[in-house]
Order: C-alpha cells, then sequence, then structure tokens
C-alpha cells in the first residue's frame, strides 16, 4: 500500500520562500501569479493492506514527525 | 554545576558550548545523540547549534526525536533545565517543549554576524546575570530563525514575562522581534543567537559569559 502525504504551511502563515518563487515568476515574465505557496511532498510505501489501519498510522506519522502542526498542514492520499 | 553537552550528527557549535560552561565552572560530559539516558546528576542539558542530520525534513524535527531526544523530553518535564541554542532552539522547539515554531528567515538569506539584542526579563537563572534592558551583543548564524507563534500565544509569552531576549533592530522577521523565549516554568531557555561564541575576547566580545556564570551561580545554591 502506498501513501502520498503533502505538507503545505497553514493558511495565514508567511512563506517567505513561496513569495521569493512569486517574484522570480514575475520577472521571467508570468504576469498572471497573484501568489505562491510552497510545499512537501513525501511518499511511503506501508506494509500494512488493511486502509483505515494505514491511514491512522500515517496520520500519526505526520503529527509526531512529518508536519509541523504549530504551522503545517498536512493531506494524505492512500492508494 | 553538571551539564550534559548533546551531539549530534551535523552539530557544531557542541565544543564552543562546553568550553562556555566548563569557563563558568561546570563539569561537562559530552553526550553521543545514540544515548538514551543523561548522565547522572545533570544539571543543565544544552542543545548546541550546528545542522543536525543534515536540517532534513525541518530544522532540528529528527535530533527531536532521537534516541537522546526521549531523555532530555522527560529531564526536561522533571524540571531540569535545557538551553537550547541556535539549531537546539530549533530542536527543543520541535520536541515540544517551547511553543512556537521557526521558520525560514524572512529575508531569506543565511544571516551571519553580531547582532545587538535586549535583555528583556531577569527572571531566569540564565539572564539574572544582566540588567533588564541591557543591550548585548552575541553572534548570530541561521538560516531559519524566523521566529512564529499565534497571537494567543504570542500574549501569553509577553504576559508571562517570557521573551528573554529580543533583537534591537530586527533581523530575521521574528514576530516582536523575539530572538529567545522561555518555558512557563523558566528553566527551559531557547534562543537563535550564540552567547557561547562571546565568551572570549579573541571571539569579538564577552558578552555571552554572563548567562553561563549566573547558570553555575544559580546551579551552585540549588
Amino acid at each position: 500500500m502506498k501513501a502520498r502525504v503533502h505538507v503545505m504551511l497553514k493558511d495565514g502563515v508567511l512563506d517567505p520562500q513561496g513569495e521569493a518563487v512569486r517574484h522570480a515568476l514575475g520577472t521571467l515574465g508570468f504576469a498572471g501569479v497573484g501568489g505562491v505557496r510552497q510545499g512537501k511532498v513525501i511518499d511511503l510505501e506501508l506494509t500494512a493492506t488493511d486502509r483505515a489501519a494505514a491511514e491512522a498510522e500515517v496520520v500519526a506519522m505526520c503529527e509526531k514527525l512529518l508536519a509541523n502542526t504549530v504551522i503545517e498542514k498536512y493531506t494524505i492520499d492512500i492508494a | 554545576m553538571k551539564a550534559a553537552v548533546i551531539t549530534f550528527p551535523g552539530s557544531n557549535c557542541d565544543r564552543d558550548l562546553a568550553v562556555a560552561f566548563e569557563r563558568a565552572g561546570a563539569e561537562v560530559t559530552r553526550v553521543w545523540h545514540k544515548d538514551s539516558v543523561l548522565p547522572e546528576g545533570t544539571d543543565i542539558v544544552g542543545v548546541p547549534g550546528g545542522f543536525s542530520y543534515g536540517d532534513y525534513l525541518r530544522c532540528g524535527a529528527i535530533a527531536a526525536q532521537s534516541p537522546i531526544g526521549g531523555a532530555i523530553r522527560d529531564f526536561a518535564g522533571r524540571g531540569g533545565y535545557v538551553l537550547g541554542i541556535c539549531n537546539g532552539f530549533q530542536v527543543i522547539t520541535e520536541m515540544g517543549l517551547l511553543p512556537g515554531a521557526l521558520m525560514r528567515n524572512a529575508g531569506l538569506k543565511f544571516v551571519c554576524k553580531p547582532a545587538t539584542l535586549r535583555v528583556e526579563t531577569t527572571d531566569c537563572a540564565y539572564t539574572s546575570g544582566y540588567a533588564k534592558g541591557a543591550e548585548v551583543v552575541f553572534p548570530v548564524a541561521h538560516h531559519d530563525g524566523n521566529y512564529t507563534i499565534d497571537a494567543e500565544g504570542l500574549a501569553r509569552l509577553e504576559g508571562e514575562d517570557r521573551v528573554a531576549f529580543r533583537y534591537v533592530d530586527g533581523l530575521n522577521g521574528s514576530v516582536a522581534d523575539i530572538a529567545g523565549v522561555l518555558s512557563a516554568n523558566r528553566r527551559v531557555l531557547g534562543l537563535m543567537p550564540h552567547p557561547e561564541r562571546a565568551v572570549d575576547p579573541a571571539q569579538g566580545g564577552t558578552d555571552g559569559s554572563a548567562v553561563f556564570r549566573a547558570l553555575a551561580s544559580v546551579m551552585a545554591r540549588a
């Protein structure tokens, strides 16, 4: 079973790196970019075969390590 | 005073921190990240600066979950003193010993220079050797020192007099120019600037010595 975790800064937390990317895109002539938010994608290969159990385990991983929930939010896709 | 200074793979201020403690009269034990217990009788744990685990995932995140990390968390939970400097501040914040988080500097640049700080409180073992409001110069060298906390958390820190140091001229975009914060029991201090790099005239200044001297005098009384 595979899981893909997206970690993004929470809404309202300023993303200086995303802002820098937005400026760089403007410099390249892409005028239509109103905002950029940068995050992480983490792919996990799991031995679990039960979908619900796998999801519960990945939630625990996110809470303990993969995301800093003070400033970050996460979404989990199980496939 | 018995100090334990932790070394993670990628720590680079561990020796400086050990020397700073020793100069204040401490008996220092160097502790490896794979150890799962602190030396018997440890009074204070020093978590040094550097780039623990290559800053992988997030600065300090992996170190916070290392074998010694659990021992440090338990030690702090029993009321032990923990000093986290620079990457050490990131590590102990990731452990949950301090509120908030440290983000990429607002200017996106690694900032490496002497920084003027204001001592905001003298009500803790770390800053009792300074005058309240005194300005001191400690070196800073970091990329992720932009301290962030929500409005409620900030109000609590300010209300409980837990901001230990503030940048006088701003530096990295941190909320309320915060450079260092204390835990609720005032025994855990995390700060981005490096007092241990300001304990010998050859380092360009000695403003940091008072932190270690104050700790030694508090531990001697205990």
